[in-house]
């Protein structure tokens, strides 16, 4: 069937957009027309976007489409329209990392994952919305504006990557790239309803993506489907000479073993995840998905993360530590914001970072500051980095018994816009479950597994393997998707 | 444990943060939160406990030939700051 009116041509997949383009069924100038479209009647209530390229991507789907008359198609992905956390740097298109110390700078140069998606093919719409530095899990700490829940717009869609969850999961885009350094991919997917995948630490470059935590960090895709997150994690991944901390093992096929299923996989559920501080609604979701895995001819195999509660108060302490010395760039003299010039060098550097970060970037490098000064390191980030090792060894004695671990991404479903801006403990504790991943390094993702009883808000299923062995986890997660579906377009209203 | 104002100062002198009273009070709260929660750590007995400092730990480290490459030309490296002199970057007087 082809696709023709706008919606229509909104609601493929990456994939099956890719497709229709090959059989010239349907045109990039036609996708990209209809995403913009509907970013242009949409995105004034949903605030997914902090910069459209309209022109650029007409440009874009032009060459795509003229691939595509000739038979040159670059990839799968050759004219699909997609779209970047602005956090990414695009060379000459604004690149604000969401904070107001950025306000107007054109990078010189492509991070390396957006410079990949361009040559598959792909067309970029423009620059997703995100929390100030990636900080946050609400994308509430925008410096220009909150982004709302395509499912109910009084509600936040998760954060830091919640522009490029709410773009993929409202028909914005296809697709999406987002970071992850404790959770930013998999809770707005989980909130909006989307597949979400954190690599490996390592398996895709970070070259050109503005720094948080660089231990930590990690690019990853936003996607309709699980198809299509592996799609687009293979269209990124793999070894760039320009990131030393990017690893060289090669990059295997993740589309050629996903339709294989769950029978015979060990699935670890750990006993610390299932207990108190769930929501009951995404509790009995997570429990259906777990017993679905049954149905399906996993195993449960019940695992034990004993130092997974430690994970939070490890995490507040390292990631803003590298944070307060990755964030010591931003000075006024070389790029962005420059205040209190008419005074002295210091009072420059303090008048423009005063200026120029939210509350909760101060927050974070005064918390990194406080942990790495004089006196205080051993007790706060050596202990971290101790306590990191616990954690991960945790998941490497799992990895004895079983292939992959669940649980859930969140304790609850997308929260209400302004509850939690206050309480910032509050707001890190809910990272609980996703954190684990980043401390231990390991590859994680989040799949739709249903929706909360009470509410009707997307819940979503977070599955943990081994290191770089992220087919694995696709394989999974696709196997839940064939049961449970993927969720429709939300009405934005 | 409770951070009082001067330590709230002493940090943002630290992190060249100049914050405003308001700041000063909101963080003393909230930071003496945040630590009263990473206490926790306390419990664990890490004494024998190697620190995990390379997330890549176990990989072999992709190196490169030490080779001359092009890079960012003086006028692309200056092209955003906010003030410069030629190709340098200008800034406010250093020494008073």
């Amino acid at each position: 069937m082809t696709a023709t009116s706008g919606s229509e041509l909104a609601a493929l997949s990456a994939r099956q957009a890719g497709a229709q383009i090959a059989a010239r069924e349907v045109s990039s100038r036609e996708l990209t027309e209809a995403a913009l479209g509907r970013i242009a009647r949409l995105d004034g209530r949903l605030g997914a976007f902090l910069a459209v390229t309209a022109d650029r991507a007409l440009a874009a789907a032009r060459e795509a489409d003229a691939r595509a008359a000739r038979g040159g198609r670059l990839s799968e992905l050759d004219g699909v329209p997609l779209a970047v956390k602005d956090l990414f740097l695009t060379r000459g298109v604004p690149t604000t990392a969401g904070s107001r110390i950025l306000e107007g700078w054109l990078p010189p140069c492509d991070a390396t994952a957006v410079e990949r998606l361009e040559a598959a093919g792909a067309v970029l719409l423009g620059k997703l919305n995100l929390d100030e530095f990636a900080m946050g899990s609400s994308t509430e700490n925008s410096a220009y504006k909150p982004c709302r829940n395509p499912w109910d717009l009084t509600r936040t869609p998760g954060g830091s990557s919640g522009g490029s969850a709410a773009a993929v999961a409202a028909r914005l885009a296809h697709g999406a790239l987002g970071t992850d350094t404790g959770g930013s991919i998999r809770e707005p997917a989980a909130f909006c309803g989307v597949v979400g995948v954190k690599p490996t630490y390592g398996r895709v470059s970070r070259f050109g993506v503005v720094a948080f935590a660089s231990s930590l960090d990690q690019v990853g895709p936003l996607a309709r489907t699980v198809e299509d997150a592996a799609l687009l994690l293979g269209a990124v991944a793999g070894h760039d000479p320009r990131d030393m901390t990017s690893s060289a093992r090669p990059v295997g096929d993740y589309l050629a073993g996903l339709e294989d299923g769950a029978r015979g996989l060990r699935i670890g559920v750990p006993r610390e995840w299932l207990g108190d501080g769930l929501e009951p609604g995404t509790l009995a979701a997570v429990r259906a998905a777990l017993e679905a895995y049954q149905r399906l001819g996993a195993t449960l195999v019940e695992v034990s993360l004993p130092h997974s509660r430690y994970g939070i108060a490890a995490y507040y302490i390292i990631a803003p530590a590298e944070a307060s010395s990755n964030l010591a760039r931003y000075d006024g003299v070389r790029f962005g914001l420059r205040a209190g010039a008419g005074g002295g060098l210091r009072e420059m550097y303090a008048e423009t970072r005063q200026e120029g970060f939210g509350p909760e970037v101060k927050r974070r490098i005064m918390l990194g500051t406080y942990a790495l000064s004089s006196g205080y390191y051993d007790a706060y980030y050596l202990r971290a980095q101790k306590v990191r090792t616990l954690v991960r060894r945790d998941l490497d004695q799992a990895f004895e018994r079983c292939d992959l671990v669940a649980g859930p991404v969140a304790p609850g479903v997308a929260f209400r816009l302004g509850e939690r801006v206050e309480d910032p403990l509050r707001m890190y504790l809910a990272d609980v479950f996703t954190i684990t991943a980043n401390l231990a390094a390991l590859p994680a993702l989040s799949v739709p597994c249903g929706r909360d009883a009470a509410t009707g808000l997307p819940v979503g299923l977070q599955l943990v393997g081994r290191p770089f062995d992220e087919a694995t986890l696709l394989r999974a997660a696709r196997a839940l998707e064939r049961e449970v579906g993927t969720f429709p377009a939300p009405e934005v209203a | 444990m409770s951070l009082s104002l001067e330590e709230v100062r002493r940090i943002a002198a630290l992190a060249r943060l100049r914050l405003s009273p308001e700041e000063e009070e909101r963080f003393a709260g909230q930071l003496s939160a945040i630590l009263d929660h990473v206490r926790l750590l306390e419990e664990l007995d890490v004494a024998a406990v190697e620190p995990m400092t390379h997330a890549l730990a176990g990989e072999a480290p992709a190196l490169r030939a030490d080779l001359e490459r092009p890079g960012l030309s003086a006028e692309v490296a200056v092209a955003a700051a906010p003030e410069r002199a030629g190709t340098h970057f200008k800034v406010p007087r250093v020494l008073e």
